[in-house]
């Protein structure tokens, strides 16, 4: 006996059809796969990738806010190499990023041994030691720099008291070496919590029969630091520190609330200076290719955290 | 091989602690403490140099407060803030959501190279790439309105979460989903009924972040917006309640303090939260 459609149909055993096609083919692996990070993938082609050879564009177009410009090879970065602020802001964005990243990382590595410890109100101390990562960077930014004002600075009032400095004490954000100890010590005090507690974590994965053994054979303290735990912290280290790398290197907040990149350009990174040559002056096309000086170090971390995750 | 500690050595050992702990307690509370102080106090005392400057002394006043709401539009600001972050979070983490769990778990020709990707693109600084982005939501027509910021935060947002709940998915044994497959559920139903319950504490902790980071977020809203009406909160502070060479310390700090409120408020609810996701995620520091 034939069996038709119709019955196929009543027993619930719906033919082929369009829609159940459709679902088998979405069930697939593949297809659902696809399906699930296109959303994501058009986002990232549209609002990262297009922007980004934009970037490379606009850095080799005389384009001005308001007038898009006309193909100029590489006049813009001609122009930038030969501008003394530039030479400058290559200089300030090595001096703060390099001093920066190193106290991060050994107030960073000692913070987290002592929250390793077992002190009581544990929980409150991180609490209060990760406030500064959590607190909006610009507005802490700005108590700091009510905290470094000219006239009514607190740190000069204390240090004056103290007999650290002579009346009336520095002008910490007009003077060229103080406005970069004062960038350099807030970037510190912001990134600080994030070193800390991503090293506590690695710190509280060490077993403890480590420490036992290297007890056994009756190292020190300072020789288990040494020898035990920053050998296993290495690898927790070198992540966090490549992290810390590229977004100290392309900081913008702090310069740009404290000091504007003043006085006179000694604490210009490349982020204020593209904003000041980009927006304020309107030129993209040489704010676009200053930015754009961003990109190598970016590479290079990639490049050494792809080779780190790889080795895990 | 316990070592037994004296009464003697534990005090001497927690002492050391303490007091190592303490500078650093100090240095990330004070200019917190600092902040609060100044906006409570009259300008006669702020700007008197012979004033201890650590207390209130001639009486805690909410004037510079009062000023914010009545002379200044931090009110809209806040509103902003709060709309901004509630929908860019929601967007970016349903997405993210997605995009994790197909990296986390599927198998497909380049699932590998397109984790890298999202890695890679999680490492990009906003810095780099907010003058072409200017331009785009120009094309847009988006300019100086808070979808602006409703666009653009995503593309931070989403690289971080997705690489953040790509750890939370994969810490889900793969049995329960491939029983619930079995017994006839559809791979969406899967991932909606089995595999996100199971993936709640990841939800939460992308959800905290986005909010954290979107309230915080400072470049773009600074460069995108330029409307007094249409600001966020963080730029609304710093940009608009400085005028000339005059500074409002007192309302500026005012300010300062009361944006940050609703940061604290979650912190405070969810600190095992943002110490986990921190330390699971790497989180942009």
């Amino acid at each position: 006996m034939a069996v038709g459609p119709r019955a196929i149909e009543v027993a619930g055993l719906a033919r082929p059809g369009r829609l159940a096609r459709l679902h088998e083919w979405w069930e697939r692996e593949h297809v659902f796969g696809y399906g699930l990070i296109l959303p994501a993938l058009v986002l990232l082609v549209c609002l990262v990738a297009y922007p980004f050879f934009m970037a490379i564009y606009f850095s080799l177009s005389d384009y001005w806010v308001g007038s898009p410009g006309e193909f100029v090879g590489f006049d813009n970065f001609r122009a930038i190499l030969a501008n003394d602020v530039f030479h400058r802001t290559v200089w300030n964005s090595f001096v703060f990023t390099t001093i920066a990243v190193t106290l991060k990382t050994v107030l960073g590595v000692w913070l987290a041994l002592l929250l390793a410890r077992n002190l009581r109100f544990k929980r409150l101390i991180r609490g209060a030691v990760l406030l500064p990562w959590v607190i909006p960077t610009a507005l802490s930014t700005l108590g700091w720099w009510w905290m470094f004002d000219s006239l009514y600075s607190v740190v000069n009032w204390t240090a004056i008291r103290l007999g650290i400095f002579d009346p009336p004490g520095p002008n910490w954000l007009g003077v060229t070496g103080y406005a970069m100890t004062a960038v350099i010590s807030v970037n510190v005090w912001r990134g600080l919590p994030f070193f800390a507690i991503t090293v506590l974590a690695g710190l509280v994965a060490i077993p403890r029969e480590y420490y036992e053994a290297a007890e056994v054979d009756g190292a020190g303290s300072w020789h288990r630091f040494w020898h035990v735990t920053l050998p296993l912290l290495k690898p927790v280290i070198a992540v966090v520190t490549l992290f810390s790398t590229i977004f100290t290197f392309s900081d913008f907040n702090i310069v740009y609330i404290l000091t504007r990149g003043g006085p006179v350009n000694t604490t210009h990174l490349f982020a204020t200076l593209a904003y000041q040559v980009g927006l304020t002056g309107g030129n993209l096309g040489q704010g676009a290719a200053i930015s754009l000086f961003l990109f190598p170090m970016l590479a290079l971390v990639v490049f050494l955290q792809l080779r780190w995750i790889r080795k895990d | 091989m316990a070592s037994v500690q004296s009464r003697g050595a534990r005090i001497r050992s927690a002492a050391f602690g303490y007091s190592n702990v303490a500078p650093f307690v100090f240095f990330a509370l004070f200019p917190f403490y600092f902040m609060l102080v100044t906006s409570l106090k009259p300008d006669t005392e702020l700007y008197d140099l012979k004033a201890v400057p650590f207390l209130v002394q001639t009486g805690v006043i909410d004037d510079h407060y009062t000023f914010l709401f009545k002379k200044s539009d931090f009110a809209t600001w806040m509103l902003n803030s709060l709309i901004v972050s509630v929908v860019a979070t929601a967007v970016s983490l349903a997405i993210s959501i997605l995009a994790g769990y197909s990296l986390a778990r599927l198998r497909f020709p380049g699932v590998n190279s397109f984790g890298t990707a999202v890695f890679i693109t999680y490492l990009v600084p906003p810095t780099l790439l907010f003058l072409p982005l200017s331009q785009v939501v120009v094309w847009l027509g988006i300019s100086d309105t808070i979808w602006s910021l409703i666009v653009t935060y995503p593309t931070f947002l989403v690289p971080f979460s997705t690489w953040l709940l790509m750890g939370y998915f994969r810490t889900i044994p793969k049995e329960v989903e491939e029983c619930a497959l079995v017994d006839g559920a559809s791979r969406a139903q899967t991932l909606l009924r089995i595999v996100l319950p199971m993936a709640i504490p990841g939800i939460v902790c992308a959800t905290l972040f986005g909010f954290t980071l979107t309230w915080n977020e400072y470049i773009y809203a600074l460069t995108f917006v330029s409307q007094t009406a249409n600001k966020t909160a963080v730029v609304g502070v710093t940009a608009d309640l400085i005028r000339g060479d005059i500074y409002y310390w007192g309302s500026l700090m005012a300010g300062a303090v009361l944006a940050s409120v609703p940061i604290v408020i979650v912190y405070v609810l969810f600190l095992d939260y943002y110490v986990s996701g921190l330390t699971a995620g790497a989180v942009k520091g």
